[in-house]
């Protein structure tokens, strides 16, 4: 291997970084991506970026976390850019030439010109560190669109159709140069600190492994962008256990039997037939504020597995309980509006808005016993703080009792269980009960738990 | 194969392939590392088309395994002819067993199929393994030997290993999760939509008489659609689609007359061309 010393070193501190982040990379994709170097150079940093992308990830979801580590192991350059920021100003009428040029180079440079003159924070030299927060605050790029849309519909000539796409096309470049800020405000930050602490910190987690209580609305609605793919993951995996458990063990009674019209020599054998399991399942989310999120990305999840049972319901409860099975069925076109929609179609909340797991789960006992049988499993969907009203045990053990399994998904950290105003002990001794604060950790519940 | 990366793209846009740097990269490592490549996007954005132009470029034979569920090892590696064994038997009434048994699991009653063929022979060859996920997990594991040894045992005649490796793509829809062994084999690429300005010198060389102007519209409207929340967004072929639709109409420029008509080549469901006509403001007419 001729890949100079350096770079060796440096990609397997890249490596490391990424294994940090939980992406499988072994010593062969390692080695592969040392001859990826090799044959392309280090002239090029995009075609080094697409070259090392392609040698140690193996899917499109690893993505998000290499881009900003890359960024970080192999930067655009080091230290101060050469030539000096000079005015805010004069950099205002340079990002919005390069905006509606839309020239990617040119913003790229500018971003780093940005950080340098504008990021800064800190009086003495030695303890400086870079913000991109105050780059954009100072630089506001946002309020150049109405002057780049001008600039460019003047430039454009005849104002056509396509012409009404003008300001988003723009938008979505201002987004962009918002993220090379910060990517240039991390790389600055870096060379200070050290690659790996920031590498660690600063780079934000796959969307499957954000913790639903914490996701903002955006992360949330990432998430939802990956429950198809999830649900299709999922589905393989039922179905492969479910033609492992089809072929059963051989029926010595129906074997000997088949074998009297050969004199007795067992020519076919003969396998035990199965019941063929019809698992049925009754899924009670808490939709409240705080676990909403959570809510919703199991009920879509479930949704979207629906052909693997032959029975799927699905209530959700503030303090009173109500199937909203039906909203979901025709809501699969639009997983952002579930939330408002079973807000305003379903009765939930009854003299107060705040969750009551005793009353809803007892409601629910009552109401909808009939929806529990022998085959059905149940999960119950939340964090069990009951805002100190009655936890109602016995609507709880009752369930239990009906049901084939009862499983609790609880979206709280399992150490938080029992704390303030969380009944989770309580219930976690009637059913079982599981941490599930990601979606990685859901998939993973849902595969194992889920009846086959 | 090739020199280097921009030798990649030269020549693929000769046989009429336009490559994005991160496409003309992966092709350039696959062949310098001698590995698989792996290839997963939406559909309708070139996957299959980048084998096909690969092998044009290389001047080599393109075998394709089209994948479909159900596919076995006898649709995939080999199979014996049959009919012909029968046939050969029956020809040699008075031959001993012996002579008979060896003869008729010889090469000419061998019927390769295409991976057997991709490595059989000393002509070049690309090896186009096409919608691997809808294979069975099973075929995976015959891929596995296959793609990392280059090698394949048949009982009867033993092992035959290639003695020129073919240049093999697998592509992938991701409707099925492909084990994490085969992906390990493989160099992964995933082709997404192109950037603007690449995907209008696509329309511009696949549809010759659309106009500079309109070209860029078409783009644009599309890169819109793409931004909303879609069931199906608009893929390349349908970009493409829609500009020889344009053309055929002799639409010279976009309007909102124009679009609302030819919305239904761009996109495939109902609930989208009703977003879209909404969000595009195509009702105020």
């Amino acid at each position: 291997m001729t890949t100079p010393a350096g770079v060796a070193e440096r990609l397997t501190s890249l490596v490391g970084a990424l294994r940090a982040h939980g992406i499988r990379i072994g010593t062969g994709e390692t080695v592969d991506a040392a001859r990826a170097v090799e044959a392309l150079g280090l002239a090029d940093r995009e075609l080094l970026r697409e070259g090392l992308a392609a040698t140690l990830l193996h899917g499109t979801g690893g993505r998000q976390v290499f881009d900003p580590v890359f960024d970080l192991y192999f930067p655009r350059g080091v230290g101060d850019p050469e030539q000096k920021a000079a005015g805010r100003d004069e950099l205002r009428d340079r990002l919005a030439a390069a905006l509606a040029a839309d020239d990617q180079a040119l913003l790229g440079r500018l971003a780093v010109e940005a950080v340098d003159g504008f990021g800064g924070y800190g009086c003495a030299p030695e303890s400086d560190g870079w913000s991109s927060y105050q780059t954009l605050e100072r630089l506001r790029p946002q309020t150049l669109l109405a002057r780049v849309r001008d600039d460019m519909r003047g430039r454009g000539g005849s104002p056509g159709f396509a012409d009404r796409l003008l300001e988003d096309e723009i938008r979505r470049r201002i987004e962009s140069f918002r993220a090379l800020v910060a990517a240039e405000a991390r790389r600055r930050v870096a060379e200070r600190r050290g690659r790996r602490e920031i590498a660690r910190r600063a780079v934000a987690p796959t969307a499957d492994q954000v913790d639903f209580l914490f996701a903002g609305q955006a992360r949330l609605a990432e998430l939802r962008r990956t429950v198809q793919p999830l649900a299709r993951k999922l589905a393989t995996r039922l179905a492969a256990r479910r033609r492992r458990a089809s072929r059963g063990t051989i029926d010595l009674r129906r074997t000997l039997r088949g074998s009297l019209s050969t004199g007795g020599v067992p020519m076919k054998p003969v396998l035990r037939r199965r019941r063929p399991a019809r698992p049925e399942l009754v899924l009670l989310c808490d939709v409240s504020g705080s676990v909403s999120g959570f809510s919703d990305f199991t009920m879509l999840l479930v949704q979207a597995l629906h052909d693997q049972f032959s029975k799927v319901r699905v209530f959700a409860f503030v303090n009173r309980i109500d199937e909203v099975t039906g909203l979901l069925r025709h809501g699969t076109a639009d997983p952002e509006g579930l939330g408002a929609r079973i807000e305003a179609e379903a009765t939930l909340t009854g003299w107060h808005g705040s969750s009551d797991y005793g009353m809803a789960l007892g409601e629910f006992a009552e109401r909808y016993g009939d929806a529990v049988g022998p085959r059905t499993t149940v999960f119950v969907l939340g964090d069990a703080r009951t805002n100190m009203s009655d936890p109602n045990l016995p609507a709880v053990r009752q369930i239990a009792e009906q049901a084939r399994r009862v499983y609790w998904l609880n979206p709280e950290q399992r150490s938080r269980w029992g704390t303030g105003d969380s009944a989770a002990p309580a219930y976690a001794e009637l059913v079982e009960m599981h941490e599930c604060r990601t979606a990685r950790q859901l998939s993973a519940l849902v595969g194992r738990l889920l009846p086959v | 194969m090739f020199t280097s990366v921009d030798d990649v793209s030269a020549r693929l846009a000769e046989t009429g392939y336009l490559a994005s740097p991160a496409v003309a990269t992966t092709v350039f490592l696959a062949d310098r590392l001698g590995k698989p490549l792996l290839v997963e996007g939406p559909a309708g954005v070139g996957k299959t088309e980048l084998a096909k132009a690969v092998a044009e470029v290389a001047g080599a034979r393109l075998v394709r395994l089209q994948c479909y569920e159900g596919v076995d090892e006898s649709r995939a590696l080999y199979e014996w002819n049959h009919a012909k064994q029968l046939l050969r038997i029956s020809a040699g009434r008075d031959e001993t067993w012996d002579e008979a048994r060896t003869d008729i699991f010889s090469e000419e009653f061998l019927l390769t199929r295409p991976l057997l063929t991709a490595i059989r022979g000393d002509e070049a060859k690309v090896l186009l393994i096409d919608e691997t996920d809808k294979a069975d997990v099973e075929v995976e594991g015959l891929l596995l030997e296959v793609l990392s040894d280059f090698q394949v045992t048949v009982p009867e005649l033993g092992t035959i290993t290639a003695t020129r490796r073919p240049f093999v793509v697998l592509t992938s829809n991701a409707s099925r999760e492909l084990s994490e062994a085969l992906r390990r084999r493989c160099l992964f690429l995933h082709i997404g939509f192109p950037e603007e300005e690449l995907e209008r010198r696509i329309v511009r060389l696949k549809v010759p008489g659309l106009d500079e102007a309109l070209a860029r519209s078409v783009v644009r409207v599309v890169g819109a659609l793409r931004a909303m929340d879609l069931r199906k967004v608009p893929s390349v072929a349908e970009t493409i689609d829609w500009a020889r639709t344009l053309l055929a109409l002799g639409a010279g420029t976009l309007d909102e007359t124009v679009v609302r008509s030819t919305l239904g080549v761009l996109l495939k469901h109902q609930d989208d061309v009703l977003k879209a006509t909404a969000k595009l403001d195509l009702e105020a007419l």
